[in-house]
């Protein structure tokens, strides 16, 4: 009774917080002067046609670095928790008969169609980062999702996981590295101008913005991979 | 007009995130509480940042690189908001495993059942 009274009193609170947030809001009429700072820059100075791909690689790359370590974190403490020791797993596999584990006809005609398609949708959405909606971030999720597919319609499938972690390892190394040699060779740590700009909106263009988009994506990926695949029985 | 629907839609989505992981007791539930709240909290910072009959800030046939500065919608919160949906699914992630460990010891999803915990 108190318990409901108290979460009854907690809900009405942020509503009225939310109510006054809701009303008080008016549309901006025209940008702030960061933003019009960021969307004036990218095109110009990176060369670089998506604005928001620009800032997430470069103007805010250290953040984007950030990510990738909370990425790294994450999976560690995952396989930390779900890691050896756990109650009675391999007896209850052992269990099941074999029919009852393999999953209907449908769902692998299904994943063996969308599979191909969903990877190359992926690396479509990397590798077009920089010009058009896209990049490492939302490339590496469609990549884990078809993972996920495979392991939900194939439950034989054992992905090799040492290849996964070597190469998100190796991938997010070579990102720092990217970033270091933006310190040597060019402007900043994380500067895209290491190499050249190119022609504005073609596909080798915007400097190191296609190259960091593959690492990013790559070590997305395979880190989704490895958290989703943890959590087989 | 359009984008104060979208801001009064992420702060229901936050209070309906917060008043299921207050009241069910299942230990699922109150996860997909957490999710709806991320969800709701990425919407309400992407409606922030419309600016009035603007569009997508990528350059290419619908917005010439002349009249960008005045016709594209914020790209912070936008970019700030794609690093956060990653980051709030892979700590997501970590909330299911612990649901696991926890059914493991008590046999049981009801978070009733883990009362010593309390001091």
């Amino acid at each position: 009774m108190i318990r409901r009274l108290f979460i009854v009193v907690a809900i009405v609170s942020f509503g009225l917080v939310f109510a006054s947030l809701a009303i008080g809001y008016t549309e901006q009429q025209a940008l702030r002067p960061l933003a019009e700072s960021y969307v004036r820059l990218v095109p110009q100075s990176l060369g670089a046609p998506n604005v928001i791909t620009g800032i997430l690689l470069t103007y805010r790359g250290f953040d984007t670095l950030g990510e990738v370590a909370v990425l790294f974190m994450v999976a560690a403490s995952v396989g930390l928790v779900l890691g050896g020791g756990r109650s009675p797993r391999s007896a209850s596999f052992e269990g099941y008969p074999d029919d009852a584990r393999t999953s209907s006809e449908i769902v692998r005609s299904g994943t063996e169609i969308l599979v191909p398609l969903i990877s190359i949708f992926a690396v479509y959405i990397i590798m077009n980062g920089h010009l058009s909606a896209g990049g490492g971030f939302q490339g590496g999720a469609v990549i884990a999702s078809g993972v996920l597919l495979m392991l939900l319609a194939y439950p034989q499938y054992q992905p090799n996981l040492e290849f996964f972690s070597v190469t998100e390892s190796v991938a997010g190394a070579l990102f720092v590295l990217a970033g270091i040699a933006g310190l040597i060779v060019a402007g900043g740590f994380l500067d895209n101008r290491i190499l050249p700009l190119g022609q504005f909106g073609a596909f080798f263009s915007a400097g190191a913005i296609p190259l960091l988009s593959v690492l990013l994506g790559i070590k997305v990926g395979c880190e989704l991979s490895v958290i989703l695949e943890k959590f087989r029985p | 007009m359009i984008s104060s629907i979208v801001l009064i839609t992420g702060l229901l989505l936050i209070l309906i995130g917060l008043w299921g992981l207050l009241t069910h007791r299942n230990i699922l539930r109150i996860i997909i509480g957490f999710s709806l709240m991320g969800t709701g909290t990425h919407i309400v910072a992407v409606a922030i940042g419309y600016v009035r009959n603007g569009t997508a800030p990528i350059i290419d046939r619908a917005l010439d690189l002349s009249e960008a500065t005045s016709r594209a919608v914020d790209p912070i919160p936008s970019a700030l908001v794609v690093t956060a949906i990653v980051i709030g699914m892979a700590v997501t992630a970590v909330m299911p495993a612990f649901a696991i460990r926890l059914y493991d010891s008590k046999k049981t999803l009801s978070i009733d059942a883990f009362t010593e915990s309390k001091w």
